[in-house]
């Protein structure tokens, strides 16, 4: 079980602090969550026709600039290449779906964490307060961000275990709860194409929604459909391109709390992670409902 | 008056002070700042004493109070009052879920709007919500009393034993055995009662009353679908 | 007239019994409810053997040469933890299943043996604390009776997530049994079956069962052990999660855990064996280097010292007994022969604690039936028990060359059957082959 945040900041003014105030909204979430942590940050986009790509690797020595330089090579393109403790972000003028099979082929010990054009994942055993100050977290600007903190119900801790889990370009997924039938909807999936690379009931929820979408649904789309076919309790949080969503199944047993203010919309599991926001006191605080779907999005 | 930084000293202390004091204590009445949504605020409190808490606070706040008067002045998060055993827990703000739970005395008075599961397994506790209250709530409520102002969510009363549920406002839906009943003078005295201890103004003749019909009491294979 | 030798053959899918309870069911329309755990045979203790000592191990003496029994559960946050004479207490058991005689029988046993007893779902009863010492109070999902008050006059708290006999289920307890007292513990009206909650009100899940934790540990001011209680389906899991939301002690019992009413097919069909429960929870603890840190617990289907022995050997720090409990206070004892067959049983034979017609007064609120257990006969029948269930497992435990019951060790064990051996992770003997140990 878990705890997850989400922070989208409205007011641009707020945008160079998103980090210092994500990392203590996430550390503030460590009990419920002392394994591991996660968070996507939304920032720094890559240039048009380029796509950027959150790597991972278990040696904390591994040569990235020697993958930037092969990729280079057989991309044609240039690759940029920002190391931080054992992820690293990784810009190239190039395709995203090309450059994943490329890595799935060529560096298979590479895990590609995230990758789009904004978003930046960062997931790590450990507790959140550490796992955040190694990636430099706190020191980073943007406009969106949702993380997690993981206590491993059914699953081992690692990080690929972790939260949050990549579903498609600029989206990925945290859950705080427990499903039912991800299994047999695991088999499902991966019958029509969608990779695993864990036994995570998260990872499911998170290929499901992007299959759905692959398929033609929108993002509300999507999640109105896991209702349906998605059983057990959660809350899900969703980082997108243009912001995030939040959804709670219809029996309502895991918590999330809303606030908004002028300048900002923010999500946790428990008040006391937003309680430090600024303007807190004047922010409308909600629960959102069982089995309705929430979307903000930057204009 | 004692003020207690809950920010500096932390809840144990906070509760430990509180558990402390003295059956003959002069120091009754107490104010808490800067909860910033800790949980177990207040809890297990036995004596007659008068504790203001300024801002948000967690989960299980006023948790099993006997006798003292809580106030929240702020949102509160699940579980407020749960078990309550007697005297006065307001939250001037929103409760989240399980409001009240399996409380069996006393009263918690909700200004605001409660979430899911208000009156959850309710014992005995009066509770008087301002607002609306969320789904499912007084599931399995077996004794006290419900006085929701605005709205109820969906499966109000769930498997409801013998406490009276009474709703001004729309219920969305009604859950297994839980059906309306009949408001008489009595349950208009009564509610003007709560509404009057809860502070809340509202016409009692314009709340109806919902109760169970008791055909799920004992099993009967004709009732197989409630289950 | 006799059968035709070839119609005799048994059908195995359809047995007298099972074509019984399907006529059953089309009479009456409701599942079968009854009391204890489960009747099937499984992989158990009784296919574990110890190894007495040999010429490379040597055996206490009696008498000087101690073999010492206490067993302190809750050391790990409580300012005042349990100290038990004896590694075997008395699980979780409701006023309103039993009989205030039977509470009042078990609290003065537990007392003098120097053991804990436990609530149930019911509450507290003033016979059982003014009669048990040491007394675990429970926090289940239905919340009944729970008041801080008995909070507080408890030496142990224990959150019930759930039970061996029926691993997501909530309590039962029928109209034949709730008499006025029950009623009014309960806050229900008499005479109703009673419908129980299977989650708890105010929370769901390990991260908030940790705040829950917390509560209960300001409440009464961080003096008492907080237990956690589950019945076994995924115990490696349970056991860690336990352990990661705070608990002192984790409690684990296995599907042959009794229970005083509940649907056949939850007993029969729901959750695991104690045997690898056992061996997963044991598992939890080693792998987060919490073994004898956090205190483990077992139950479900105890019955001698030598479960005792084994248990403990497997790596729990105790053992708890329910059904052989009540057993020692006269269950399925061959008295009152005739009050057994108005049931539509035998002595051996009953499980109709739901009745509330319990023909020895142990699992009834009849006045009369309840009668027939002189608390004082049964406190004496239970602490006997007890003595010898512990004078078993220290017989056993010298033979193995242990000062020490919790000296036990798997390598003491070996199994007779593969099945056990793969369960409980240990040898089928005179190999050293554990099966599955490579998949583990």
């Amino acid at each position: 079980m878990c705890g997850i945040v989400g922070l989208f900041l409205k007011n641009p003014v707020l945008r160079p602090d998103l980090g210092r105030h994500v990392s203590a909204m996430l550390a503030g979430m460590t009990d419920r969550g002392p394994d591991s942590a996660g968070i996507a940050v939304y920032h720094r986009p890559a240039g048009e026709g380029a796509c950027k790509l959150t790597l991972h690797h278990a040696d904390p020595a591994h040569d990235w600039s020697a993958l930037a330089g092969a990729i280079a090579q057989a991309f044609g393109c240039e690759v940029d290449a920002e190391v931080r403790a054992n992820h690293a972000v990784l810009v190239a003028d190039a395709g995203e779906a090309a450059l994943r099979d490329w890595l799935a082929a060529e560096a298979p010990d590479v895990r590609v964490m995230g990758y789009g054009q904004l978003m930046e994942v960062y997931k790590e055993m450990g507790l959140p307060a550490d796992v955040l100050r190694r990636h430099g977290i706190p020191a980073m600007a943007g406009t969106h961000a949702i993380g997690h903190t993981r206590m491993a119900t059914e699953s081992i801790v690692t990080t690929e275990h972790s939260h949050p889990f990549t579903a498609a370009a600029d989206m990925c997924l945290v859950h705080n709860g427990s499903l039912s039938n991800h299994n047999r909807l695991r088999a499902f999936l991966r019958r029509r194409g969608e990779r695993f690379e864990t036994d995570n009931d998260s990872e499911v929820a998170a290929r499901y929604f992007a299959w759905r979408m692959r398929e033609g649904a929108s993002l509300e789309e999507a999640m109105e459909a896991g209702l349906r076919d998605l059983d057990g309790f959660y809350t899900f949080a969703m980082g997108t391109r243009e912001g995030f969503a939040v959804l709670r199944d219809g029996i309502a047993c895991k918590p999330a709390v809303l606030a908004e203010t002028d300048d900002w919309v923010a999500m946790a599991s428990e008040y006391r992670a937003i309680a430090d926001l600024p303007g807190v006191e004047d922010a409308t605080i909600w629960e959102p409902k069982p089995a309705v779907v929430y979307t903000w999005k930057l204009d | 008056m004692q003020t207690v930084d809950l920010a500096a000293e932390g809840v144990r202390a906070l509760n430990g002070r509180l558990h402390a004091l003295p059956a003959d204590t002069n120091q009754r009445v107490w104010r808490v700042t800067n909860p910033r949504g800790a949980h177990a605020v207040a809890v297990g409190l036995t004596q007659e004493l008068e504790v203001v808490v300024e801002g948000h606070v967690g989960y299980y706040c006023a948790g099993m109070n006997e006798a003292a008067h809580v106030e929240i002045r702020g949102h509160c998060g699940w579980g407020v009052a749960e078990n309550m055993m007697s005297g006065m827990v307001r939250v001037a703000g929103n409760a989240s879920q399980s409001a009240g739970a399996s409380g069996h005395g006393g009263m918690l008075v909700i200004e605001g709007d409660a979430g899911h599961r208000c009156g959850i397994s309710m014992k005995g506790i009066d509770i008087v919500v301002g607002g609306s209250i969320g789904a499912f709530s007084a599931f399995m409520a077996q004794a006290g009393n419900l006085v929701v102002c605005g709205d109820a969510g969906e499966n109000l009363g769930d498997s409801l034993y013998e406490a009276d549920i009474y709703v001004r406002g729309a219920v969305a839906s009604l859950g297994a055995d839980c059906v309306e009943k009949e408001m008489t003078a009595a349950d208009r005295e009564k509610v003007a009662a709560l509404l009057a201890r809860a502070g809340i103004s509202a016409d009692a003749a314009s709340f109806r009353r919902y109760g169970s019909a008791r055909t799920l009491y004992n099993f009967h294979v004709d009732h197989a679908d409630s289950y | 007239m006799t059968i035709d030798p070839r119609n005799a053959r048994p059908s195995a899918a359809f047995p007298p019994n099972v074509i019984a309870e399907i006529q059953r069911a089309a009479d009456q329309g409701i599942y079968e409810i009854r009391g204890l755990g489960t009747k099937r045979r499984l992989p158990s203790f009784d296919d574990l053997l110890l190894l007495g000592a040999s010429i490379s191990r040597y055996p206490l003496e009696g008498y000087r040469e101690k073999c010492d029994t206490d067993v302190v559960l809750g050391t790990r946050f409580a300012a005042k933890p349990l100290e038990l004479k004896i590694p075997v207490t008395i699980a979780g058991m409701s006023f309103g299943s039993l009989s205030a005689n039977a509470k009042e029988s078990i609290g003065r046993a537990c007392s003098a043996v120097g053991t804990s007893s436990t609530t149930g779902d019911g509450g507290m009863t003033e016979e059982e604390r003014r009669a048990s010492k040491l007394l675990v109070y429970q926090v289940l999902p239905s919340r009944y009776g729970l008041n801080p008050r008995d909070l507080r006059r408890a030496d142990a708290i224990e959150v019930v997530i759930g039970q061996g006999a029926k691993p997501g289920g909530g309590g039962m307890l029928l109209g034949q049994k709730i008499s006025p007292r029950v009623a009014k513990m309960r806050t229900l009206p008499e005479g109703i079956d009673q419908r129980s909650a299977c989650r708890h009100p105010d929370w769901t899940g390990p991260d908030d069962l940790t705040i829950k934790i917390q509560e209960l540990r300001e409440i009464t001011d961080w003096q008492k052990p907080i237990y956690v209680k589950v019945g076994a389906s995924r115990p490696f899991f349970d056991t860690q999660l336990a352990v990661k939301a705070g608990a002192d002690v984790v409690v684990v019992d296995g599907m042959q855990g009794g229970t005083g009413a509940t649907q056949d097919v939850f007993i029969e069909h729901v959750g695991i064996p104690t045997l690898p429960a056992l061996r997963q929870a044991v598992d939890a603890l080693v792998d987060l280097d919490m073994h004898r840190k956090v205190q483990l617990v077992i139950s479900g289907g105890i019955r001698s010292g030598a479960d005792v022995a084994k248990a403990l050997a497997m790596g729990a720090d105790a053992v708890s007994i329910g059904s052989a409990a009540l057993m020692a206070l006269g269950c399925n004892k061959p008295v009152h022969v005739a009050d057994y067959e108005a049931l539509g049983t035998a002595p051996g034979h009953c499980h109709h604690c739901h009745t509330g017609r319990c023909p020895v007064g142990v699992t009834t609120q009849d006045p009369v039936l309840e009668k027939r257990l002189d608390p004082e006969q049964g406190a004496r029948w239970l602490r006997n028990y007890l003595s010898v269930m512990t004078l078993e497992a220290q017989t056993i435990a010298r033979a193995c060359g242990k000062t020490h019951v919790l000296n036990l060790e798997p390598e003491d064990l070996v199994a007779t059957t593969i099945e056990a051996a793969a369960m409980a992770g240990v040898p089928l003997a005179g190999t050293n082959w554990i099966p599955g140990r490579d998949l583990r």
